[in-house]
């Protein structure tokens, strides 16, 4: 029962202190789920986003869910689950029921223009762990350089020309499973037993 | 029953939203213009509000828009309803991941996946990067007005102060706010 609670309580923390969801989300889960609780590997954490990416729903409920039901079973998923979702119960409704223009605060909007450039940093240092991680050698390079060129030049497109298509997080996650299952199961099992 | 209705349309939203984020969003929208419950207007300022709260986007949504329709209880339901899915299916990818983990197969699928996965993010990152310090509709013209100035100075400190005293990321989040009052009253932003 206790492990279930501290599950419970550090997603609750995890949820009520990430703003601007799910890659935000990041930094906190290498902190709390890796560097203090153990609970999974950085390599781990990069499985679950990837799953929790092409899977449907929430990525901080997929990830809290993934995570939950590794420790502590069925329970534990439902534990880490309603833990990350709890603190935006808790100030979305008080902030739904007494502050209908909270976005338009001037004290609100000053201190996110403080935030999202800390976000930006938060995340640029949560990618650079991961890269150490998951980028290892030439065709992991080049995936990464791939996903990453394609990605962010359509959504860059996409602030000049709105009508611009864009490709679904699914598509990346299969071809690169694809292409891990033929450039690294294709040159034999040296690497397969680092 | 409008609870029963509400459960079910976000646990739809929940069940066809993949990608996390703003993959909600025109979930939402169907639901607004089929059902009527919230507004565009209102989905406005959810967003708003979503942004500048703690917490998954999709999971502050639903709250707001559940509370919106049917008060306190609404906004539990709505959410419930979104998660569920999530839920269920999760358990069930990894109860098979379990069963294949030292395959061969799936390690070779992940090795594929892990740079992809970090790619992607690196993109997410990237274009919040440049929602936040670049005017990017600026660009080819204005060169003095489409940076951030203030924002990338605090980003070099921040990541200074990151690498260098590794405490936990909501100090710097808190930092990082007060440093933004400070100076929105200031009027610093460029």
């Amino acid at each position: 029962m206790k492990a279930l609670w501290e599950m419970f309580f550090t997603f609750a923390r995890i949820g009520g202190l990430t703003f601007g969801g799910g890659y935000a989300m990041l930094p906190m889960l290498q902190r709390e789920v890796v560097e203090k609780h153990h609970w999974a590997t950085e390599e781990e954490l990069a499985d679950y986003y990837a799953i929790g990416q092409c899977t449907p729903g929430v990525i901080a409920v997929n990830t809290a869910t993934f995570i939950g039901y590794r420790q502590e079973g069925i329970i534990g998923g439902i534990f880490a689950t309603l833990g990350v979702i709890s603190p935006s119960l808790v100030i979305i409704t008080v902030i739904a029921a007494c502050l209908t223009n909270f976005a338009e605060l001037k004290v609100v909007q000053y201190a996110f223009e403080g935030i999202r450039v800390c976000v930006c940093v938060l995340i640029f240092n949560a990618v650079q762990k991961l890269w150490k991680k998951s980028v290892i050698d030439q065709p992991t390079t080049a995936i990464f350089l791939l996903v990453f060129l394609v990605s962010a030049g359509l959504s860059v497109g996409q602030s000049f020309y709105p009508d611009l298509f864009s490709v679904s997080p699914i598509v990346y996650v299969v071809i690169a499973g694809v292409a891990g299952v033929v450039l690294h199961g294709g040159n034999g099992k040296k690497e397969t037993e680092r | 029953m409008i609870l029963i209705r509400l459960f079910f349309e976000f646990f739809k939203a929940g069940l066809f939203a993949v990608g996390g984020g703003l993959a909600t969003l025109p979930f939402l929208q169907e639901i607004s213009q089929k059902t009527g419950w919230f507004t565009q207007n209102d989905l406005m300022d959810l967003i708003a509000i979503s942004e500048s709260t703690p917490g998954a986007i999709g999971v502050n949504a639903a709250t707001y828009a559940g509370y919106h329709t049917y008060g306190l209880v609404g906004g539990v339901v709505a959410t419930l309803g979104l998660i569920c899915p999530s839920v269920i299916v999760i358990i069930l990818v990894s109860k098979v991941l379990d069963r294949f983990k030292e395959s061969d197969l799936v390690q070779h699928i992940f090795y594929g996946l892990r740079p992809a996965s970090t790619g992607l993010i690196a993109a997410a990152g990237f274009s919040v990067v440049l929602a936040t310090l670049v005017h990017v509709t600026e660009l080819p013209g204005n060169l003095a007005g489409a940076f951030n100035w203030f924002g990338i100075v605090l980003a070099v400190i921040l990541y200074w102060a990151i690498k260098k005293f590794n405490k936990h990321p909501v100090l710097y989040i808190l930092a990082s706010a007060l440093v933004g009052i400070g100076a929105g009253y200031l009027h610093m932003f460029g």
